[in-house]
């Protein structure tokens, strides 16, 4: 199988973001940034569809600064083949910007992808957009927000779960999936791994992109969280919750 | 669960390190996160060793990390490993003490002190965690001088015969292979004493654990007790000699206790400001009153020092330039410190500190003991003594 995983590199899920001066952007300062978690599960199974079929390969794309280079390495640390970086300094707000270059770059070679694959979102932007744009463009089917895939010759089937059930989906492969949470559960990158990834190839390719169409206008922190209120304890202090919780916060 | 550890880093140390190191280093954090910050509070108070992790760090390859890759090791350097053993201690000093005797004191040995044929058999076996390994050196009444021990090996037509007692051996219990030490010569003959790999289910060898423990409570400690036991002729380290032969092992491991007191320090640090951020008294939190931020001022300082230490040791030690010396001060810096960092945040959380749901009085207590293994603190003052006026305080 050869497979196609796309990845981003974002700002860790914990760390304490500050925006920087000039109001759009993240200060990137002291901050720690990682493989984007939705993009883990990508990878994850990738290397475990090559390892089903006993044969393969595991190309891991990023479209970013040259510090995604480290994030490749993550992939590449986790068992992946090699990666190609997509270099840019300015990652655009537009995704279509970014499928573009990425859809380019996957056809580029000759192509012959059985599965590419995507985290359903990154978690810096929340978009959604870049995996199924891609496969627009490259005129593949896409199955988005996988939580389960079997695939069987040239057919998948893939589980998505939506509200208040699971829908199950057919496709024709080659095929795009967007991963979701519950996909797999990925695996650490072990220590020998880290050293193995050292060796791996890793291409760099600057890529010049266009603007797009959207622009970020503002950043904002959320508001604090206001202090909570201890009305009381036990039994006692019931009928005055459900007083303020009917009259107070309009809930009930 | 809790949030996820973040390090401390006031004085930009990741810098100084290149990206496997962090790699690393942030894997095994995410591992102690995971697998170990949510049994480690229970196995402490039950006393018991969290056996269930042992697959899972070897799979990471844990074990030996800083030996070669055709051992089945992850052929990491020795900043790369002592990374590891700081984040293994984030989570627990037993936890640590337990990888660090794998590593350190059992398949270090059989790497330097081994035939090929010994570390064929005994490496990847225990880079894969399926063989436990235990370091029998001190005995009960030869700690903090080794040169008197009393165990002694005997040479027959086909093998050696071992008799002797070991005590405070780390997963003396656990273990299926025992590297002892022992002098083939007179009992005056500390350059007699050579190192044995000697199976645990060797005829004459039994193993038991010591009870009562008020510290290091998730690691198995040990009495063994060798009885006539028979060994064939290669379970000698051949290339082990003297004295010098297990203190290059305890040199390997004080090491890796350098780093991981750090690690033990940042635990107990990163709880202290969180807990003084949100914990309220007399209307404000009490990290707004001056007394606990000297605490904390104290605090952040001196694991400071003690990191910028380890990473040029570390680097020393890379480039073949560290000396015994320099180990020994590192290792009587940072566990002396990490244990006064581990009782001040314990004062600073109150009464909650005393609870194991918290850390701060499960690490002082684990560190009292990493004060006193490996070379006591005082027994490193006078190392560093010797090394400074030329003169032995020990004869």
């Amino acid at each position: 199988m050869k497979i196609a995983v796309c990845i981003k590199r974002v700002a860790d899920s914990e760390a304490r973001v500050k925006i920087a001066a000039d109001g759009k952007r993240l200060d990137e300062a002291g901050v720690k940034f990682g493989i984007n978690p939705y993009d883990e599960f990508a990878v994850e199974e990738a290397l475990r569809r090559k390892e089903t079929a006993g044969a393969g390969e595991v190309v891991v794309f990023s479209l970013g600064p040259a510090a995604a280079q480290e994030t490749i390495r993550t992939a590449l640390a986790m068992g992946a083949d090699r990666g190609i970086l997509l270099q840019t300094d300015a990652v655009p707000a537009d995704g279509f910007e970014t499928a573009k270059a990425l859809a380019a770059e996957l056809k580029d070679g000759g192509g012959g992808w059985d599965l590419i694959l995507f985290g359903k979102m990154a978690i810096d932007d929340y978009n959604h957009q870049v995996g199924p744009m891609v496969a627009e463009l490259l005129g593949l089917p896409c199955v988005t927000a996988v939580a389960h895939l079997e695939i069987d010759g040239a057919k998948g089937v893939a589980e998505r779960e939506i509200e208040g059930g699971i829908e199950v989906v057919e496709f024709p492969l080659p095929a795009v999936i967007t991963a979701d949470k519950g996909l797999n559960e990925p695996r650490y990158p072990a220590l020998k791994g880290i050293m193995a990834a050292k060796r791996k190839p890793l291409e760099t390719k600057p890529v010049q992109l266009g603007a797009g169409s959207v622009e970020i206008l503002s950043l904002a922190l959320p508001p604090d969280r206001k202090e909570g209120k201890i009305v009381g304890e036990g039994a006692a202090a019931v009928p005055e919750l459900v007083r303020l919780l009917r009259e107070e916060a309009k809930v009930l | 669960m809790a949030a996820k550890f973040q390090g401390v880093d006031f004085y930009q140390t990741d810098s100084l390190l290149s990206e496997e190191e962090r790699a690393v280093r942030d894997t095994v954090r995410e591992w102690v996160d995971e697998h170990l910050m949510p049994v480690i509070g229970d196995a402490y108070v039950a006393g018991t060793f969290p056996k269930q992790l042992i697959p899972g760090m070897a799979e990471l390859g844990l074990f030996g990390a800083n030996l070669p890759e055709e051992y089945g090791c992850a052929g990491l350097n020795n900043v790369a490993y002592g990374l590891i053993m700081q984040e293994l201690e984030r989570g627990d000093s037993g936890v640590r003490s337990f990888a660090s005797v794998q590593g350190a004191l059992v398949m270090y040995p059989i790497y330097t002190f081994g035939s090929d044929e010994q570390k064929k058999r005994w490496l990847p076996a225990m880079a894969s965690g399926k063989v436990i390994g235990c370091f029998g050196l001190t005995e009960p009444d030869f700690g903090s001088n080794p040169a008197g021990m009393i165990t002694v090996a005997r040479e027959t037509k086909d093998g050696w015969v071992l008799n002797g007692a070991k005590m405070w051996i780390t997963n003396g219990s656990t273990a299926q292979v025992a590297i002892i030490w022992a002098k083939t010569g007179t009992l005056d003959d500390a350059d007699s004493i050579r190192g044995f790999i000697v199976p645990t289910d060797a005829k004459g060898f039994s193993a038991k654990d010591q009870k009562g423990k008020l510290s290091l409570r998730a690691s198995d400690t040990s009495e063994l007790v060798l009885q006539d036991v028979p060994v064939p002729r290669d379970a000698l380290l051949p290339k082990s000699g003297g004295l010098k032969s297990p203190l290059m092992c305890l040199t390997a491991a004080r090491y890796g206790i350098a780093w991981g007191a750090v690690g033990a320090a940042m635990a107990c640090y990163d709880e202290a400001v969180s807990y003084a951020k949100q914990r309220v008294m007399f209307g404000k939190p009490i990290g707004g009153f001056q007394l606990q931020q000297a605490r904390l001022a104290e605090m952040l300082t001196e694991i400071t020092k003690a990191q910028l230490l380890c990473v040029q040791l570390g680097r020393l030690k890379d480039d073949g330039k560290s000396t015994p010396q320099q180990v020994s001060l590192a290792k009587r810096n940072n566990v002396s410190m990490a244990t006064d960092v581990a009782r001040e945040a314990r004062r600073l959380l109150g009464a909650n500190g005393i609870l194991a749901e918290y850390q701060a009085m499960r690490h002082l207590a684990n560190l009292e003991s990493v004060y006193t293994y490996e070379g006591t603190h005082d027994v490193h003052t006078l190392i560093l003594g010797q090394e400074i006026t030329g003169i032995s305080a020990f004869s």
